[in-house]
């Protein structure tokens, strides 16, 4: 479903992504940890086509996203879904109009059938009695139930989720983990996740990937790995998350 | 690098880059106008915000304009005993130039720097990335409501601003240079009575045809110079202080190659 090989990204002098390689199967959950800065937020806009390699192979669902055209990506986009690390809601439209944005743009859905599967959605992240709230109106951890909602309301076949937990309370935290679980076991949705919190990766993973340096560290079933006597992956687990 | 190299690198560049931008956003502007079926509500939007919250302004600075030039140019005239002639001679400098110009310059501070920010915003809190990620048609959603609806504004803000320049300067001529208001407004028809293209007043359809394309430019220049801003605190104020300074710089020099145009 996703592959990458021996990729490479440098901004300016700064080695971001150095011979990275992972692969993701169809229906597979990865988590990606990683310390900050190190560039894991690069590596989704390189799944989604934002960014493109230096050098190296992307792959996803087929296509090469170094040449795939204008057209073919936007096709390929609406398979995707991707929940940005800081939300990243349209600021001047309510969450209503927040998620059926992308329905009223890019679907030829009549008004009721949007309606309904905008409060769907909603409804999966709790989120109906807010509505009509503007993004400045409700809380981070809100702002990003909202974001995970707007990424769902397209059905799409691969999911990217940047930093899901971060900013939520603990509860909800876990409740967004369990939702990423469920969303892969009932619609069989592939994904790549990157987190910091542990209780996450253990229950969204099939797959934890330890990132650092440009490159995967260890990888593998996501207890293996939190157990690995790794050095570098000792340090980082048992650093305080900041 | 010699001088000249390090300045072209520096200065030179970086304009051909910034105007190689904004002309791929006016084209994709123009090859999307059948978009107007589905983008009219944000239009009339648009419209509302861009006219309505600069037309105190507009009205505000021609007014004095008026009045600056009936002043300045009544005393010079009646000087030759020529006074009569203010009407004429306020009526053409307002209609042809100092209307489109100023409302342009009005609305470069208020309109261009405000999209250059909201765009600036949006684009620094990803939220242009998010639009491009839903397989969303930036220019079509965000852009070319703001471009139409400032290219259809501004000509009426300048209608209106030569009909208050005039005024303005018809209270000049009856207070301070002593002629009857209804002459000096005869006086300032009559010259904008000059026939032109199908027999239509040149002077006012000059001036239209100026700020017509004066209104797209300046949304053009502050929507691009939004989609451009960069990460960082100092990222939306650098492209809202581009927005307006280089769209007043293509005001002004697009204002004299247009009517240089018009006029030969
Ligand atoms: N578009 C970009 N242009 C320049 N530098 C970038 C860009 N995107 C990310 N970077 C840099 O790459 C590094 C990794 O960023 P990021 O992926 O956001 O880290 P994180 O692992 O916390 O998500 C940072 O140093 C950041 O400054
Ligand atoms: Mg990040």
């Amino acid at each position: 479903m996703i592959k990458l090989d021996n990729v490479s990204k440098a901004f300016d002098n700064q080695q971001v992504l150095d011979g990275l390689s992972f692969e993701v199967a169809d229906g597979e959950s990865l988590v990606i940890m990683g310390p900050s800065g190190a560039g894991k937020s690069v590596i989704l806009k390189h799944i989604i086509g934002l960014l493109q390699a230096d050098n190296g192979l992307v792959e996803v669902m087929g296509h090469d996203m170094l040449t795939i055209g204008g057209p073919q990506l936007q096709k390929l986009r609406r398979d995707m879904g991707y929940l940005f690390q800081h939300s990243a809601l349209i600021n001047w439209l309510s969450v209503f109009d927040n998620i059926a944005l992308p329905l009223r743009e890019t679907t030829s859905l009549s008004k009721s059938d949007i309606d309904d599967r905008v409060m769907e959605v909603l409804g999966l992240v709790h989120m109906q009695d807010a509505h009509l709230k503007f993004p400045a109106e409700i809380s981070g951890g809100m702002q990003k139930r909202v974001g995970l909602a707007r990424a769902l309301c397209t059905h799409p076949k691969v999911l990217l989720y940047d930093e899901p937990e971060a900013g939520l309370d603990p509860e909800m935290s876990s409740e967004i983990s369990r939702m990423i679980r469920r969303l892969k076991e009932e619609l069989g949705v592939t994904s790549v996740t990157v987190t910091h919190s542990v209780n996450c990766a253990l229950t969204v993973g099939d797959t934890l990937a330890i990132f650092e340096h440009g490159k995967i560290l260890l990888s593998g079933p996501p207890t293996e790995v939190l157990n690995s006597d790794h050095k570098r992956v000792r340090e980082f687990l048992s650093a305080p998350i900041d | 690098m010699t001088f000249v190299e390090r300045a072209g690198a520096k200065y030179l560049a970086p304009m051909f880059m910034v105007s190689g931008f904004g002309m791929s956003v006016a084209v994709g502007v123009v090859r999307r106008l059948p978009h107007v079926r589905l983008r009219w509500r944000t239009l009339l939007d648009q419209m509302h915000v861009s006219g309505i919250r600069s037309l105190h302004v507009v009205l505000f600075v021609n007014f004095f304009i008026g009045m600056i030039l009936a002043l300045q140019l009544g005393y010079e005239l009646s000087r030759y005993g020529q006074q009569e002639a203010v009407g004429f001679a306020v009526a053409i400098s307002m209609v042809r130039e100092m209307a489109p110009v100023m409302t342009a310059v009005v609305l470069a501070a208020s309109v261009a720097s405000a999209m250059a920010a909201e765009l600036g915003t949006m684009k620094v809190q990803e939220e242009i990335t998010a639009l491009e990620v839903m397989s969303i048609d930036v220019i079509s959603y965000l852009i070319f409501p703001r471009v139409v609806a400032l290219t259809l504004v501004a000509p009426i803000l300048t209608l209106l601003a030569n009909v208050v320049g005039i005024i303005g300067g018809g209270i000049i001529a009856e207070t301070q240079l002593n002629l009857d208001y209804g002459g000096y407004l005869t006086n300032a028809l009559n010259a904008l009575s000059d026939p032109g293209f199908l027999g239509l007043p040149k002077s006012l359809y000059s001036g239209i045809i100026k700020s017509t394309i004066f209104g797209f430019t300046i949304a053009v220049v502050g929507c691009a110079s939004g989609l451009q801003a960069t990460r960082g605190a100092s990222g939306v104020g650098n492209s809202t202080r581009a927005a307006v300074r280089n769209s007043i710089i293509l005001i002004i020099v697009l204002n004299f190659f247009l009517g240089k145009l018009i006029y030969t």
